[in-house]
Protein backbone atom coordinates (compact mmCIF):
# COMPACT_ATOMS: atom_id res chain seq x y z
CA UNK A 1 0.00 0.00 0.00
CA UNK A 2 2.31 2.73 -1.13
CA UNK A 3 1.24 6.19 -0.09
CA UNK A 4 0.24 8.94 -2.90
CA UNK A 5 3.49 10.67 -3.33
CA UNK A 6 2.15 13.83 -4.21
CA UNK A 7 0.28 14.37 -1.03
CA UNK A 8 3.06 13.26 1.11
CA UNK A 9 5.84 15.81 -0.87
CA UNK A 10 3.77 18.87 0.27
CA UNK A 11 3.05 18.02 3.40
CA UNK A 12 6.47 17.93 3.92
CA UNK A 13 7.38 21.43 2.46
CA UNK A 14 5.25 22.58 4.87
CA UNK A 15 7.02 20.39 7.85
CA UNK A 16 10.69 20.73 6.57
CA UNK A 17 11.17 23.86 8.58
CA UNK A 18 9.91 22.35 11.32
CA UNK A 19 11.30 18.71 10.99
CA UNK A 20 14.35 18.13 13.41
CA UNK A 21 15.17 15.43 10.49
CA UNK A 22 14.47 15.66 7.08
CA UNK A 23 15.40 13.59 4.21
CA UNK A 24 15.18 14.97 0.85
CA UNK A 25 15.45 12.75 -2.08
CA UNK A 26 18.24 11.11 -0.44
CA UNK A 27 20.44 8.24 -2.27
CA UNK A 28 23.78 6.70 -0.89
CA UNK A 29 25.81 4.83 -2.72
CA UNK A 30 29.05 2.48 -1.47
CA UNK A 31 31.81 2.54 -3.48
CA UNK A 32 32.23 4.08 -6.70
CA UNK A 33 30.06 6.50 -8.10
CA UNK A 34 29.43 4.58 -11.18
CA UNK A 35 29.21 0.52 -10.74
CA UNK A 36 29.36 0.90 -6.61
CA UNK A 37 26.22 -0.54 -4.48
CA UNK A 38 23.37 1.94 -4.12
CA UNK A 39 21.95 1.06 -0.75
CA UNK A 40 18.49 3.44 -0.78
CA UNK A 41 17.78 5.93 -3.34
CA UNK A 42 15.03 8.68 -3.58
CA UNK A 43 14.58 8.92 0.50
CA UNK A 44 12.19 11.27 1.40
CA UNK A 45 11.49 11.14 5.15
CA UNK A 46 10.84 13.67 8.12
CA UNK A 47 10.47 13.04 11.66
CA UNK A 48 8.57 16.02 13.66
CA UNK A 49 10.10 17.48 16.71
CA UNK A 50 8.46 15.27 19.87
CA UNK A 51 7.49 12.09 17.07
CA UNK A 52 8.60 8.86 17.23
CA UNK A 53 8.91 7.17 14.01
CA UNK A 54 9.96 3.71 13.59
CA UNK A 55 11.69 2.52 10.39
CA UNK A 56 11.27 -1.28 9.47
CA UNK A 57 12.45 -3.33 6.54
CA UNK A 58 13.83 -6.75 5.67
CA UNK A 59 17.21 -7.68 6.03
CA UNK A 60 19.57 -5.38 3.53
CA UNK A 61 16.78 -2.77 3.16
CA UNK A 62 19.31 0.00 4.67
CA UNK A 63 17.15 0.81 7.29
CA UNK A 64 20.37 1.55 9.08
CA UNK A 65 22.62 3.53 6.40
CA UNK A 66 19.57 6.19 6.61
CA UNK A 67 19.72 6.35 10.15
CA UNK A 68 23.60 7.09 9.52
CA UNK A 69 22.82 10.07 7.05
CA UNK A 70 20.75 11.62 9.70
CA UNK A 71 23.38 10.99 11.68
CA UNK A 72 26.15 12.65 9.35
CA UNK A 73 28.08 9.35 9.90
CA UNK A 74 27.49 8.89 6.03
CA UNK A 75 27.09 11.64 3.44
CA UNK A 76 24.33 11.20 0.98
CA UNK A 77 25.60 10.58 -2.36
CA UNK A 78 22.42 12.79 -3.96
CA UNK A 79 19.98 14.74 -1.96
CA UNK A 80 19.82 16.64 1.28
CA UNK A 81 19.71 16.37 4.82
CA UNK A 82 18.01 19.05 6.93
CA UNK A 83 18.38 19.28 10.86
CA UNK A 84 15.58 21.78 11.88
CA UNK A 85 15.89 23.03 9.03
CA UNK A 86 19.62 23.45 8.28
CA UNK A 87 22.04 21.60 6.48
CA UNK A 88 23.55 18.97 7.95
CA UNK A 89 27.37 19.73 7.63
CA UNK A 90 29.51 17.18 9.21
CA UNK A 91 28.47 15.29 12.37
CA UNK A 92 25.04 15.59 13.97
CA UNK A 93 25.97 16.90 17.33
CA UNK A 94 22.37 17.62 17.83
CA UNK A 95 21.11 14.01 17.64
CA UNK A 96 22.46 11.16 20.01
CA UNK A 97 22.60 8.01 18.30
CA UNK A 98 21.96 4.44 19.81
CA UNK A 99 24.18 1.49 18.30
CA UNK A 100 23.09 -1.96 18.02
CA UNK A 101 26.36 -3.28 18.89
CA UNK A 102 28.74 -2.20 22.21
CA UNK A 103 29.96 0.49 21.67
CA UNK A 104 31.16 1.55 25.75
CA UNK A 105 34.47 1.89 26.40
CA UNK A 106 35.66 -1.07 27.45
CA UNK A 107 38.77 0.77 29.54
CA UNK A 108 36.16 2.83 31.85
CA UNK A 109 33.38 1.93 33.97
CA UNK A 110 30.18 2.10 33.78
CA UNK A 111 30.37 5.87 35.85
CA UNK A 112 33.20 7.10 33.45
CA UNK A 113 31.34 5.69 30.26
CA UNK A 114 28.80 8.14 31.25
CA UNK A 115 30.46 11.26 32.68
CA UNK A 116 33.01 11.05 29.90
CA UNK A 117 29.96 12.03 27.28
CA UNK A 118 29.35 15.60 29.05
CA UNK A 119 33.07 15.97 30.04
CA UNK A 120 32.99 16.99 26.05
CA UNK A 121 30.46 18.80 26.09
CA UNK A 122 32.52 21.23 28.66
CA UNK A 123 30.85 19.86 31.76
CA UNK A 124 33.50 20.05 34.36
CA UNK A 125 34.27 16.36 35.78
CA UNK A 126 32.99 16.35 39.44
CA UNK A 127 29.82 17.99 38.01
CA UNK A 128 29.65 15.16 35.10
CA UNK A 129 30.00 12.50 37.56
CA UNK A 130 27.51 13.59 39.83
CA UNK A 131 24.75 13.39 36.75
CA UNK A 132 26.14 10.63 35.46
CA UNK A 133 25.37 8.92 38.94
CA UNK A 134 21.80 10.34 38.79
CA UNK A 135 21.27 9.17 35.07
CA UNK A 136 22.65 5.53 35.81
CA UNK A 137 19.61 5.33 38.86
CA UNK A 138 17.06 6.52 36.46
CA UNK A 139 18.21 3.59 34.27
CA UNK A 140 18.37 1.65 37.07
CA UNK A 141 21.91 1.00 37.55
CA UNK A 142 22.55 2.58 40.78
CA UNK A 143 24.37 -0.35 42.38
CA UNK A 144 26.62 -0.86 39.45
CA UNK A 145 28.98 2.14 38.75
CA UNK A 146 31.66 1.42 39.24
CA UNK A 147 31.66 -2.00 36.97
CA UNK A 148 33.26 -2.16 33.57
CA UNK A 149 31.27 -3.15 30.54
CA UNK A 150 32.51 -6.51 30.66
CA UNK A 151 31.58 -7.17 34.21
CA UNK A 152 27.71 -6.26 33.13
CA UNK A 153 24.94 -7.88 30.81
CA UNK A 154 24.05 -7.31 27.40
CA UNK A 155 20.55 -5.49 28.80
CA UNK A 156 22.91 -3.54 31.70
CA UNK A 157 25.54 -2.57 28.40
CA UNK A 158 22.54 -0.95 27.17
CA UNK A 159 21.32 0.88 30.24
CA UNK A 160 24.48 2.06 30.24
CA UNK A 161 24.54 3.52 26.56
CA UNK A 162 21.45 4.45 27.11
CA UNK A 163 22.02 7.21 30.21
CA UNK A 164 25.23 7.87 27.54
CA UNK A 165 23.31 9.35 24.97
CA UNK A 166 20.60 10.89 27.56
CA UNK A 167 22.38 12.43 30.18
CA UNK A 168 24.17 14.92 26.71
CA UNK A 169 19.96 15.90 26.51
CA UNK A 170 19.88 15.07 22.46
CA UNK A 171 17.28 16.73 20.77
CA UNK A 172 17.24 14.31 18.34
CA UNK A 173 17.71 10.15 18.91
CA UNK A 174 18.56 7.84 16.60
CA UNK A 175 18.45 3.74 17.29
CA UNK A 176 19.67 1.51 15.41
CA UNK A 177 18.44 -2.15 16.31
CA UNK A 178 19.28 -0.78 19.98
CA UNK A 179 17.53 -4.02 21.45
CA UNK A 180 18.34 -6.72 18.59
CA UNK A 181 20.85 -8.39 20.71
CA UNK A 182 18.75 -8.68 23.61
CA UNK A 183 16.43 -11.51 24.75
CA UNK A 184 12.84 -11.10 24.31
CA UNK A 185 12.31 -10.47 28.35
CA UNK A 186 15.01 -7.61 28.44
CA UNK A 187 13.83 -5.93 25.11
CA UNK A 188 10.03 -5.50 26.69
CA UNK A 189 11.87 -4.06 30.01
CA UNK A 190 13.90 -1.56 27.95
CA UNK A 191 11.23 -0.74 25.76
CA UNK A 192 9.38 0.53 28.55
CA UNK A 193 11.89 1.76 29.89
CA UNK A 194 12.89 3.93 26.80
CA UNK A 195 9.37 4.95 26.60
CA UNK A 196 9.09 6.17 29.95
CA UNK A 197 12.16 7.99 29.26
CA UNK A 198 11.44 9.57 26.43
CA UNK A 199 8.01 10.66 27.79
CA UNK A 200 9.68 12.87 30.21
CA UNK A 201 10.64 14.96 27.52
CA UNK A 202 9.76 13.94 23.81
CA UNK A 203 12.35 14.05 21.77
CA UNK A 204 12.49 13.20 18.39
CA UNK A 205 13.39 9.51 17.36
CA UNK A 206 14.14 7.45 14.75
CA UNK A 207 14.64 4.00 15.81
CA UNK A 208 15.33 1.49 13.21
CA UNK A 209 14.54 -2.35 13.66
CA UNK A 210 13.45 -5.33 12.07
CA UNK A 211 10.78 -6.30 14.78
CA UNK A 212 6.89 -5.16 13.53
CA UNK A 213 5.57 -5.97 16.82
CA UNK A 214 8.35 -3.47 18.63
CA UNK A 215 7.99 -0.86 15.99
CA UNK A 216 4.01 -0.43 16.45
CA UNK A 217 4.51 -0.75 20.33
CA UNK A 218 6.75 2.21 20.54
CA UNK A 219 6.10 4.23 17.49
CA UNK A 220 3.70 7.01 16.49
CA UNK A 221 4.45 6.24 12.61
CA UNK A 222 5.59 3.33 11.12
CA UNK A 223 7.94 3.53 8.31
CA UNK A 224 8.00 1.07 5.49
CA UNK A 225 11.32 0.22 3.91
CA UNK A 226 11.51 -1.97 0.47
CA UNK A 227 14.29 -4.66 0.18
CA UNK A 228 17.64 -3.42 -1.49
CA UNK A 229 19.68 -2.76 -3.20
CA UNK A 230 17.94 0.76 -4.20
CA UNK A 231 15.95 0.34 -1.11
CA UNK A 232 12.97 2.85 -0.86
CA UNK A 233 10.13 4.28 1.29
CA UNK A 234 6.91 1.73 0.31
CA UNK A 235 4.98 2.74 3.48
CA UNK A 236 4.44 5.21 5.74
CA UNK A 237 1.39 4.31 8.98
CA UNK A 238 0.36 6.35 11.22
CA UNK A 239 -0.12 4.45 14.95
CA UNK A 240 -2.80 5.72 16.60
CA UNK A 241 -2.85 3.92 19.75
CA UNK A 242 -2.73 5.95 23.20
CA UNK A 243 0.20 6.96 25.70
CA UNK A 244 1.07 6.12 27.95
CA UNK A 245 1.47 2.32 26.76
CA UNK A 246 2.85 -0.87 27.83
CA UNK A 247 5.12 -2.99 24.87
CA UNK A 248 3.63 -6.32 26.52
CA UNK A 249 0.19 -5.33 27.09
CA UNK A 250 -0.28 -2.92 23.87
CA UNK A 251 0.04 -6.41 21.72
CA UNK A 252 -3.31 -7.32 23.06
CA UNK A 253 -5.27 -4.25 22.02
CA UNK A 254 -7.23 -4.65 18.59
CA UNK A 255 -6.32 -2.05 17.13
CA UNK A 256 -2.48 -2.86 17.62
CA UNK A 257 -3.96 -6.60 15.44
CA UNK A 258 -5.29 -4.38 12.91
CA UNK A 259 -2.35 -1.89 12.13
CA UNK A 260 0.21 -5.04 12.31
CA UNK A 261 -1.80 -6.95 9.86
CA UNK A 262 -2.05 -3.70 7.45
CA UNK A 263 2.04 -3.51 7.52
CA UNK A 264 2.39 -6.76 7.41
CA UNK A 265 0.82 -7.51 4.15
CA UNK A 266 2.92 -4.74 2.56
CA UNK A 267 6.11 -5.87 4.55
CA UNK A 268 5.68 -9.81 3.84
CA UNK A 269 6.34 -9.17 0.44
CA UNK A 270 9.28 -6.94 0.88
CA UNK A 271 11.06 -9.74 3.52
CA UNK A 272 10.42 -12.79 0.81
CA UNK A 273 11.86 -10.87 -2.02
CA UNK A 274 15.00 -9.96 0.44
CA UNK A 275 14.87 -13.69 1.21
CA UNK A 276 14.86 -14.75 -2.15
CA UNK A 277 17.86 -12.51 -3.22
CA UNK A 278 19.70 -13.78 -0.71
CA UNK A 279 19.27 -17.50 -1.47
CA UNK A 280 19.82 -16.37 -5.43
CA UNK A 281 23.36 -14.86 -4.67
CA UNK B 1 45.07 -29.01 45.34
CA UNK B 2 45.85 -28.53 42.07
CA UNK B 3 48.11 -25.47 42.76
CA UNK B 4 50.09 -27.32 45.32
CA UNK B 5 50.70 -29.72 43.00
CA UNK B 6 51.54 -28.08 40.08
CA UNK B 7 54.29 -26.48 42.53
CA UNK B 8 55.09 -29.64 43.56
CA UNK B 9 56.12 -30.97 40.33
CA UNK B 10 57.82 -27.75 38.90
CA UNK B 11 60.52 -27.62 41.71
CA UNK B 12 60.57 -31.84 41.01
CA UNK B 13 61.61 -30.94 37.54
CA UNK B 14 64.40 -28.38 38.52
CA UNK B 15 65.33 -30.49 41.40
CA UNK B 16 65.99 -33.70 39.12
CA UNK B 17 68.26 -31.96 36.55
CA UNK B 18 70.55 -30.45 39.20
CA UNK B 19 70.80 -33.99 41.00
CA UNK B 20 71.68 -35.28 37.43
CA UNK B 21 74.03 -32.72 36.97
CA UNK B 22 75.83 -33.34 40.13
CA UNK B 23 75.52 -37.17 39.88
CA UNK B 24 76.96 -37.00 36.36
CA UNK B 25 79.97 -34.53 37.43
CA UNK B 26 80.90 -35.56 40.73
CA UNK B 27 81.31 -39.22 40.37
CA UNK B 28 83.34 -40.98 37.70
CA UNK B 29 81.16 -41.92 35.22
CA UNK B 30 81.67 -40.20 31.86
CA UNK B 31 85.18 -39.67 32.58
CA UNK B 32 87.32 -38.61 35.53
CA UNK B 33 85.77 -35.87 37.24
CA UNK B 34 88.01 -33.26 37.34
CA UNK B 35 88.43 -33.34 33.21
CA UNK B 36 83.99 -33.18 32.91
CA UNK B 37 83.86 -30.62 36.20
CA UNK B 38 86.21 -28.67 33.39
CA UNK B 39 83.64 -28.54 30.82
CA UNK B 40 80.05 -28.25 33.03
CA UNK B 41 81.23 -27.44 36.87
CA UNK B 42 78.78 -28.86 39.24
CA UNK B 43 75.70 -27.65 40.86
CA UNK B 44 77.10 -27.11 44.23
CA UNK B 45 80.36 -25.13 43.12
CA UNK B 46 77.53 -22.77 40.69
CA UNK B 47 75.90 -22.16 44.41
CA UNK B 48 79.15 -21.63 46.34
CA UNK B 49 79.87 -19.20 43.81
CA UNK B 50 77.01 -17.28 43.53
CA UNK B 51 77.07 -17.19 47.21
CA UNK B 52 80.23 -15.58 47.52
CA UNK B 53 79.51 -13.25 44.54
CA UNK B 54 76.85 -11.55 46.69
CA UNK B 55 78.43 -11.96 49.83
CA UNK B 56 81.46 -10.31 48.84
CA UNK B 57 79.19 -7.59 47.39
CA UNK B 58 81.06 -7.56 44.58
CA UNK B 59 77.88 -8.33 42.03
CA UNK B 60 75.39 -5.47 43.47
CA UNK B 61 77.13 -3.01 41.42
CA UNK B 62 77.38 -4.93 38.01
CA UNK B 63 73.56 -5.78 38.91
CA UNK B 64 72.98 -1.96 39.39
CA UNK B 65 74.70 -1.04 36.20
CA UNK B 66 72.19 -3.63 33.97
CA UNK B 67 69.47 -2.67 35.40
CA UNK B 68 70.27 0.79 34.62
CA UNK B 69 70.99 0.06 31.36
CA UNK B 70 67.85 -2.09 31.04
CA UNK B 71 65.28 1.00 32.59
CA UNK B 72 66.53 3.30 30.78
CA UNK B 73 66.59 1.69 27.04
CA UNK B 74 62.70 0.60 27.83
CA UNK B 75 61.90 3.89 28.97
CA UNK B 76 63.43 5.54 26.00
CA UNK B 77 62.42 3.21 23.56
CA UNK B 78 58.90 2.64 24.72
CA UNK B 79 58.56 6.43 24.50
CA UNK B 80 59.69 6.44 21.03
CA UNK B 81 57.65 3.55 19.99
CA UNK B 82 54.33 5.41 21.77
CA UNK B 83 54.96 8.76 20.08
CA UNK B 84 56.32 7.74 16.29
CA UNK B 85 53.50 5.07 16.76
CA UNK B 86 50.59 7.38 17.20
CA UNK B 87 51.81 9.96 14.52
CA UNK B 88 52.16 7.19 11.91
CA UNK B 89 48.95 5.66 12.46
CA UNK B 90 47.29 9.41 12.55
CA UNK B 91 49.21 10.09 9.67
CA UNK B 92 48.48 7.96 6.76
CA UNK B 93 51.05 9.14 4.68
CA UNK B 94 54.15 9.56 7.04
CA UNK B 95 52.90 5.72 7.07
CA UNK B 96 53.07 5.16 3.34
CA UNK B 97 55.90 6.75 3.00
CA UNK B 98 58.67 5.31 5.65
CA UNK B 99 57.67 2.18 5.28
CA UNK B 100 59.88 0.51 3.64
CA UNK B 101 62.30 2.52 5.87
CA UNK B 102 61.18 0.78 8.81
CA UNK B 103 60.86 -2.19 7.36
CA UNK B 104 64.65 -2.51 6.66
CA UNK B 105 65.45 -0.86 10.08
CA UNK B 106 63.32 -3.30 12.16
CA UNK B 107 64.94 -6.78 9.56
CA UNK B 108 68.17 -5.81 10.76
CA UNK B 109 70.07 -8.05 13.29
CA UNK B 110 71.22 -5.50 16.26
CA UNK B 111 74.46 -7.13 17.23
CA UNK B 112 75.89 -5.98 14.44
CA UNK B 113 75.16 -2.68 15.59
CA UNK B 114 77.17 -2.91 18.76
CA UNK B 115 80.14 -1.88 17.97
CA UNK B 116 78.80 1.30 16.01
CA UNK B 117 77.56 2.26 19.22
CA UNK B 118 80.16 1.58 21.15
CA UNK B 119 82.10 3.78 18.87
CA UNK B 120 79.53 6.25 19.17
CA UNK B 121 78.93 6.34 22.66
CA UNK B 122 81.64 5.03 24.13
CA UNK B 123 82.10 2.22 26.33
CA UNK B 124 79.44 3.22 29.02
CA UNK B 125 75.83 2.36 29.44
CA UNK B 126 74.99 4.32 26.75
CA UNK B 127 75.61 2.64 24.26
CA UNK B 128 74.02 -0.50 26.00
CA UNK B 129 71.10 1.86 26.25
CA UNK B 130 70.77 2.23 22.23
CA UNK B 131 71.62 -1.30 21.81
CA UNK B 132 68.38 -1.82 23.66
CA UNK B 133 66.70 1.02 22.48
CA UNK B 134 66.65 -0.35 18.74
CA UNK B 135 64.84 -3.40 20.06
CA UNK B 136 61.88 -2.16 22.23
CA UNK B 137 61.05 0.83 20.14
CA UNK B 138 60.30 -1.67 17.57
CA UNK B 139 57.97 -4.00 19.15
CA UNK B 140 56.36 -1.10 21.07
CA UNK B 141 55.81 1.18 17.91
CA UNK B 142 54.22 -1.52 15.88
CA UNK B 143 51.91 -2.56 19.02
CA UNK B 144 51.02 1.27 19.22
CA UNK B 145 50.66 1.24 15.65
CA UNK B 146 48.36 -1.18 15.41
CA UNK B 147 46.19 -0.75 18.45
CA UNK B 148 45.64 2.88 17.34
CA UNK B 149 44.42 1.76 13.79
CA UNK B 150 42.52 -1.13 15.50
CA UNK B 151 40.02 0.54 17.80
CA UNK B 152 36.45 -0.32 17.39
CA UNK B 153 35.20 1.32 14.56
CA UNK B 154 31.66 0.94 16.93
CA UNK B 155 33.61 2.92 19.64
CA UNK B 156 34.93 5.21 17.34
CA UNK B 157 31.36 6.27 15.92
CA UNK B 158 29.91 6.41 19.46
CA UNK B 159 32.73 8.56 20.77
CA UNK B 160 32.62 11.07 18.30
CA UNK B 161 28.86 11.05 18.29
CA UNK B 162 29.10 11.98 22.13
CA UNK B 163 30.82 14.62 20.56
CA UNK B 164 34.72 14.26 21.16
CA UNK B 165 37.22 16.21 19.90
CA UNK B 166 40.17 14.60 18.43
CA UNK B 167 42.31 15.65 21.60
CA UNK B 168 39.59 13.82 23.43
CA UNK B 169 39.65 11.19 21.04
CA UNK B 170 43.16 11.02 21.69
CA UNK B 171 42.55 10.42 25.35
CA UNK B 172 39.52 8.66 26.21
CA UNK B 173 39.73 6.39 22.83
CA UNK B 174 42.88 6.29 21.17
CA UNK B 175 45.49 6.11 24.14
CA UNK B 176 43.72 3.24 26.03
CA UNK B 177 43.40 0.94 23.41
CA UNK B 178 46.95 1.27 22.33
CA UNK B 179 48.16 1.28 26.00
CA UNK B 180 46.48 -2.88 26.25
CA UNK B 181 48.67 -3.59 22.68
CA UNK B 182 51.97 -2.01 24.59
CA UNK B 183 50.99 -3.84 27.63
CA UNK B 184 50.32 -7.16 25.55
CA UNK B 185 53.91 -6.44 24.60
CA UNK B 186 55.07 -5.50 27.66
CA UNK B 187 56.60 -8.99 28.77
CA UNK B 188 58.81 -9.19 25.32
CA UNK B 189 59.75 -5.46 25.36
CA UNK B 190 61.13 -5.56 29.04
CA UNK B 191 62.88 -8.44 28.01
CA UNK B 192 64.38 -7.49 25.26
CA UNK B 193 65.77 -4.20 26.71
CA UNK B 194 67.38 -6.69 28.93
CA UNK B 195 69.24 -8.53 26.34
CA UNK B 196 70.64 -4.98 24.20
CA UNK B 197 72.13 -4.28 27.81
CA UNK B 198 73.32 -7.81 28.36
CA UNK B 199 74.86 -8.49 24.72
CA UNK B 200 76.04 -4.91 24.56
CA UNK B 201 78.34 -5.56 27.68
CA UNK B 202 79.41 -9.00 26.64
CA UNK B 203 80.59 -6.66 23.48
CA UNK B 204 82.55 -4.83 25.19
CA UNK B 205 82.35 -2.75 28.46
CA UNK B 206 83.62 -2.66 32.23
CA UNK B 207 80.85 -3.29 34.41
CA UNK B 208 77.50 -5.36 33.78
CA UNK B 209 76.04 -9.00 34.41
CA UNK B 210 77.37 -9.31 30.59
CA UNK B 211 81.06 -8.22 31.79
CA UNK B 212 80.74 -10.64 34.55
CA UNK B 213 79.85 -13.39 31.96
CA UNK B 214 82.51 -12.31 29.46
CA UNK B 215 85.19 -12.08 31.87
CA UNK B 216 84.57 -15.50 33.10
CA UNK B 217 84.34 -16.87 29.54
CA UNK B 218 87.57 -15.32 28.59
CA UNK B 219 89.78 -17.12 31.49
CA UNK B 220 87.27 -20.80 30.78
CA UNK B 221 85.78 -20.52 34.05
CA UNK B 222 83.06 -22.60 32.96
CA UNK B 223 81.53 -22.18 37.12
CA UNK B 224 81.58 -18.56 36.45
CA UNK B 225 79.76 -18.26 33.10
CA UNK B 226 77.22 -20.28 35.09
CA UNK B 227 76.51 -18.14 38.08
CA UNK B 228 76.60 -15.42 35.78
CA UNK B 229 73.88 -17.18 34.21
CA UNK B 230 72.10 -17.88 36.79
CA UNK B 231 72.04 -14.80 38.53
CA UNK B 232 71.09 -13.19 35.05
CA UNK B 233 67.90 -15.77 35.24
CA UNK B 234 66.87 -15.25 38.51
CA UNK B 235 66.95 -11.44 37.60
CA UNK B 236 64.64 -11.63 34.85
CA UNK B 237 62.20 -13.72 36.47
CA UNK B 238 62.32 -10.92 39.12
CA UNK B 239 62.00 -8.00 36.60
CA UNK B 240 58.76 -10.28 34.78
CA UNK B 241 57.08 -10.72 38.04
CA UNK B 242 57.19 -6.75 38.25
CA UNK B 243 55.53 -6.12 34.93
CA UNK B 244 53.08 -8.66 35.27
CA UNK B 245 52.01 -6.88 38.41
CA UNK B 246 52.33 -3.37 36.68
CA UNK B 247 50.20 -4.91 34.02
CA UNK B 248 47.36 -6.23 36.30
CA UNK B 249 47.35 -2.55 37.88
CA UNK B 250 46.62 -1.14 34.50
CA UNK B 251 44.60 -3.07 32.55
CA UNK B 252 42.07 -4.04 35.59
CA UNK B 253 38.50 -3.44 32.70
CA UNK B 254 40.12 -6.55 30.95
CA UNK B 255 38.01 -9.56 31.37
CA UNK B 256 40.54 -12.15 33.29
CA UNK B 257 40.34 -15.06 30.46
CA UNK B 258 41.68 -12.63 28.36
CA UNK B 259 44.54 -11.44 30.27
CA UNK B 260 45.32 -14.96 30.96
CA UNK B 261 45.23 -15.66 27.57
CA UNK B 262 47.67 -12.84 26.25
CA UNK B 263 51.09 -13.08 28.09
Amino acid sequence: MPPDRGTMRSGMDQATSLAAVALDDVAITFGPKVGGYTAVRGIDLSVRPGEFVAIVGPTGSGKSTILNAAAGLLKPSAGRVTIFGSDLPGLNLRAGYLFQQDALMPWKTALDNVAVALESKGVSRSDAVQRARDWLGRVGLAAFVDRYPHMLSGGQRKRVALAQVLIRDPEILLMDEPFGPLDAQTRQIMGNLLLSLWAADRKAVMFVTHDLEEAIALADRVVLMSAGPAAGIIGDFPVELPRPRDIAEVRMEPTFHRIHKEIWASLRVEVQKAYSQGENT
Amino acid sequence: MPRLKLTVLQIGVGLIFLLLWHVLTVYPITGTPKQVQFFFSTPLDVLKRCWTLFASGEIWGHLWITLVETILAFLIGAGGGIIFGFLFARKELLAAVFDPYIKAANALPRVVLAPIFALWFGLGIWSKVALGFTLVFFIVFFNVYQGVREVSPVVLANARMLGMNERQLLRHVYWPSALTWVFSSLHTSVGFALVGAVVGEYLGSSAGLGYKIHEAESVFDVTGVFAGMLILSVFVILIDMLVTRIENGFLVWRPQTSLAGRT
